[in-house]
């Protein structure tokens, strides 16, 4: 299970290699959203570790915030009002 | 654990879809490109994950709440990308040298 | 007497969700969720569709489970797909945004439609206006301007089962 977490964090830090690259701001955020969607993996994992439901209860939160905050990227690329 | 392969085998593809998602976000030349990968397996990937959590510790309080969490991903990672698409292309990201049409710039003049 | 039951089902799907997250019986527990149930019944404005009458419908459902099935295999398929065409040493990729009709009315259809294109193998929704879906296609192999090809090898999958369950 161990290796699996570490794996997953590599990946993670693959996409920050995105974020911090990107050459426009829409590859950015698209780093940001894959990350957001891998920490809810990585969260998996980890209530498997431990044995503990709580860390599925971060999973589930972080896939809500994570998904408003790419839709507010999304708004604010479109370059208009958030209530359109 | 009961059923300790199909957790194993389940989370190992997850975790090789993960990877190869944040692979293509590296290696493909433009943003649409970079969200086809990203989209797509790292979405499945991570309900496979989630989903080998499932079958890991089956009918109790964290089953269902990854089953949950793996129904969520798979419902709103497309819209997601769908947005960011849409807003890449209207903030006025090209698409990349070698791509051969574009109906959308064409048909909305954006 | 209709916006009473609909605000009625509302509760109840927050009511059942609030159980199964929360995933125990005491008392406590049940009636904070039936509170705060019927609080957000009253708050959220629409959380159903319309047509809510077809939420009941044996038929639909069986069509939903029909469109989830074969929505997996071309999940599975897409992921290596991807996995090919990532790891391959030159990219074999031709990308480009082509456009798809489709004949699905309702808007609940046409963003499962959206939702179900982007999941599979190298197709991105963009937009949808009015019957036009945009789509980005990773790997455009039909003849460029023949719609009728594009829009069969991309959208027909889904729409059969689809418009079954939402038309």
């Amino acid at each position: 299970m161990h290796t699996f977490l570490l794996l997953l964090i590599i990946g993670t830090f693959l996409c920050l290699y995105r974020v911090a690259m990107g050459p426009t701001p829409p590859d950015r955020a698209v780093g940001i959203d894959t990350i957001g969607v891998m920490v809810v993996g990585i969260c998996g994992i980890f209530g498997i570790i431990t044995g503990q439901d709580f860390y599925l209860n971060v999973a589930i939160a972080w896939a809500l915030l994570s998904f408003l905050g790419t839709l507010a990227l999304a708004k604010y690329l479109e370059g208009r009002g958030f209530d359109e | 654990m009961n059923n300790g392969v199909a957790v194993y085998i389940l989370i190992s593809m997850g975790v090789t879809f993960d990877l190869v998602g944040a692979i293509g976000l590296i290696r493909l030349p433009d943003v649409y490109n970079r969200l086809q990968a990203a989209t797509k397996c790292v979405t499945l990937g991570t309900a496979l994950i989630l989903l080998g959590v499932v079958a890991a510790s089956g009918w109790s309080a964290m089953g269902i709440k990854a089953l949950l969490a793996a129904i969520f991903v798979l419902w709103t990672s497309p819209t997601g990308s769908h947005a960011l698409a849409r807003g890449a292309h209207i903030a006025g990201v090209p698409l990349w040298s070698g791509s051969v049409i574009d109906k959308y710039k064409e048909d909305t003049g954006r | 007497m209709e916006t009473l039951k609909r605000r009625l089902l509302d509760m109840l799907i927050i009511f059942v969700l609030w159980l199964l997250l929360t995933w125990s019986l005491d008392l406590q527990g049940v009636v904070a969720g039936a509170i705060l149930a019927a609080l957000f019944a009253l708050v959220l404005s629409r959380l159903l569709p319309p047509h809510v009458e077809r939420l009941f419908s044996p038929v639909r459902w069986f069509w939903a489970l029909m469109h989830i099935i074969s929505l997996a295999f071309w999940v599975v398929l897409a992921n290596f797909d991807v996995m090919y065409r990532v790891l391959h040493p030159n990219l074999p990729i031709r990308p480009g945004i082509v456009k798809v009709k489709t004949t699905l009315k309702s808007d609940e259809a046409k963003a499962f439609l959206a939702n179900s294109i982007t999941l599979t193998p190298g197709t991105l929704t963009i937009d949808i206006i009015d019957d036009w879906l945009y789509v980005h296609w990773i790997n455009v192999h039909e003849s460029l301007e023949d719609t009728e090809a594009i829009t069969r090898d991309i959208a027909g999958r889904f729409e059969v089962t689809l418009r079954r369950v939402f038309d």
